[in-house]
């Protein structure tokens, strides 16, 4: 399998800089779109899992929503509460918003294009460091939540700042330590290095799926989701760091955490699915570099993130939250020893196919990481559930128990309408 | 992209970062609130990491962003908004003009000693370049094997006795975190 032809030049410097330029408009409206209709979605899912319409109003099946939601935000009066601390009250929302912005742009969305002018890459800035910049610009996305908890001068604000501070740097380790399985794998930190090496050998959710895991549910911490929403758990913090804000800079929390989602889920497809690589076929990235491959691989990729997006929200709409010290618990004792041992795994198993000669573009490489990762998880599920909850869901009671309700029904069903117990 | 402007580009950007971290750092030093001079020195982590950005080490950049800004600043913050609740500026732990003046000449002494250094030329045998060759990294090598190669050959030992001592730190931390006074009960 050789890689894409690379016979089409890298572009001059005037063309990239013009081409970087126009990246960066085009991914960001495109972006900007994506967050707002992301909210549309989450509001749609959410009513069809509660079986419900959800918003329907505006425009044909509620499509002007967003619309109108952005409107109602600008339009609103933007209270500034008294003894807030200013400056960092308005700072606080920017860096949330810009920090949630900036992630995105090493992720690459597609193959490269081949235009008249060379040959342009798909991603806005293919740095080498790759998903270590998401990593650092996502460990400063928490001090927008931090500052607006504080500044407010509210104290279930400042308990949600300071939620959101020690369960983002928790889950940051584990996060970091499953980002170290794909550099196993990968053998470098670029994005567009990673993309590659899953092209080559297999998507690194069969070839490390406890990393997978691991990032996952990680995802979920860092971006603020539900089951960990706990910064801004509204049944005990009211609204948690975002409860003094109001109008635009409100607004701006929520664009930040759908842009954090899209982001997640991004990096994960990235990652842990391929990116923008279209599987069981070959043709995307082999051979002569076309648009149409471009535009084809762009799609998948598309499709891929918002089959991650969809997962999000289905989540948010299906488990309840966590209690503060199982979060902690989850993340320290479990998560972070979980993927310590896993990097070892992962380690020993690698040097040892590679040790007995087995080269890593070979089926058999990626059948043996597979077997082995099937067993992991197998062990890893039956250690998370305990028997709590993925067991009893097919026998949750047991036959003489559904015997004796059974009965109970059937007499309370008998009473006539007058009769009382 | 190699033309005669990429080479202005990092100079330009690198005095632009260097003069917001000086300026970060001096208003750091000066807050009243604890609050907003912890936000000042994340500002000069952060300009240090597009420092080395602009030095074409982005790996250290980028590390310099992940654990000082992200990681141990946050907990600073953690603990400095935690003692400062309600009252922010009204506690300051600034000195007096003698501490001023105190601060101001260990601050020039550090400048001094720096632009010495900066200065001196340092003996083959004491280089990275002297001990295994190591010229201008290759950009297309990757970030992470110009620095991973060294420290897990030629300075395993010491790489292993440091992360040893961290990890005694570490334990040393979590003793004296769990150890309980009987008199408190």
């Amino acid at each position: 399998m050789t890689p894409l032809d690379p016979n089409q030049l890298p572009p001059s410097a005037f063309v990239f800089l013009i081409a970087t330029v126009v990246k960066m408009l085009a991914i960001f409206t495109l972006y900007m779109v994506v967050v707002a209709y992301t909210t549309l979605a989450e509001r749609k899912v959410s009513a069809w899992i509660q079986d419900r319409h959800g918003p329907n109003r505006v425009g044909p099946w509620g499509l002007f929503q967003v619309l109108a939601d952005g409107v109602k935000n600008f339009m609103k009066e933007e209270t500034m509460p008294g003894d807030v601390n200013k400056p960092l009250f308005i700072l606080a929302p920017a860096l949330a918003f810009t920090t949630a912005m900036i992630a995105w742009a090493v992720i690459p969305f597609g193959a490269p294009m081949p235009t008249p002018w060379g040959r342009i890459d798909l991603v806005v800035a293919n740095m080498p460091i790759g998903f270590l910049y998401v990593l650092a610009i996502t460990s400063l996305g928490v001090y927008g939540i931090v500052l607006a908890g504080w500044s407010s001068n509210n104290k279930y604000a400042l308990l949600g700042g300071l939620r959101s501070s020690a369960q983002m740097i928790s889950y940051e380790i584990a996060m970091g330590m499953s980002t170290v399985c794909v550099l196993l794998m990968a053998g470098n930190v670029s994005l567009t290095a990673i993309v590659a090496q899953q092209q080559a050998t297999n998507y690194n959710i069969v070839l490390i799926s406890v990393a997978a895991f691991i990032f996952l549910v990680s995802a979920f911490a860092e971006t603020n989701r539900v089951p960990f929403d706990l910064p801004e758990a509204e049944s005990e913090l009211i609204a948690g760091y975002h409860a003094e804000y109001s109008g635009m800079k409100f607004s701006m929390f929520f664009i930040a955490e759908y842009a954090n989602v899209i982001t997640a889920s991004a990096m994960f497809v990235t990652l842990f699915l391929g990116g923008w690589d279209i599987p069981f076929t070959t043709w995307d990235n082999t051979g002569q570099a076309t648009v149409l491959k471009s535009l084809a691989t762009f799609a998948m990729f598309a499709f891929k993130l918002y089959s991650f997006v969809f997962f999000f929200i289905w989540i948010r709409w299906t488990l309840p939250r966590f209690r503060y010290d199982q979060l902690m618990s989850l993340g320290w004792k479990l998560m972070l020893p979980t993927a310590l041992a896993y990097i070892v795994i992962v380690a020993s198993a690698v040097l040892a196919l590679d040790a007995s000669g087995i080269a890593r573009t070979s089926r058999l490489f990626w059948m043996a990481m597979g077997a082995m990762n099937l067993v992991l998880v197998m062990i890893l599920f039956v250690i998370l559930d305990r028997g709590r909850v993925i067991s009893p869901a097919s026998s949750r009671l047991q036959r003489a128990d559904v015997q004796r309700l059974r009965a109970a029904t059937d007499a309370r069903s008998t009473l006539s309408p007058g009769e009382t117990h | 992209m190699s033309n005669e402007f990429v080479p202005l580009f990092y100079g330009f950007n690198f005095y632009l970062f260097g003069l917001i971290a000086i300026a970060s750092a001096l208003l750091f030093v000066t807050r009243k609130s604890p609050v907003a001079a912890a936000m000042w020195l994340v500002n000069v982590m952060f300009c240090l990491a597009a420092l080395y950005v602009m030095l074409d080490a982005q790996f250290i950049g980028a590390i310099q962003v992940i654990v000082y800004a992200g990681a141990i600043m946050v907990v600073f913050l953690f603990v400095v908004m935690l003692l400062n609740l309600g009252h922010a500026g009204a506690v300051s732990d600034l000195r007096g003009n003698a501490g001023r003046l105190a601060a101001g000449f260990v601050g020039l002494a550090m400048l001094a000693e720096v632009m010495v250094l900066a200065r001196t030329k340092f003996p083959d045998a004491m280089t990275l370049k002297a001990v295994h060759g190591l010229g201008p990294v290759d950009g297309t090598a990757g970030v992470i094997g110009p620095i991973a190669g060294p420290l897990f050959n030629e300075y395993l030992l010491a790489f292993e006795l440091t992360s040893m001592l961290l990890l005694t730190a570490i334990v040393g931390a979590v003793v004296i975190g769990k150890k309980r006074n009987p008199d408190a009960r």
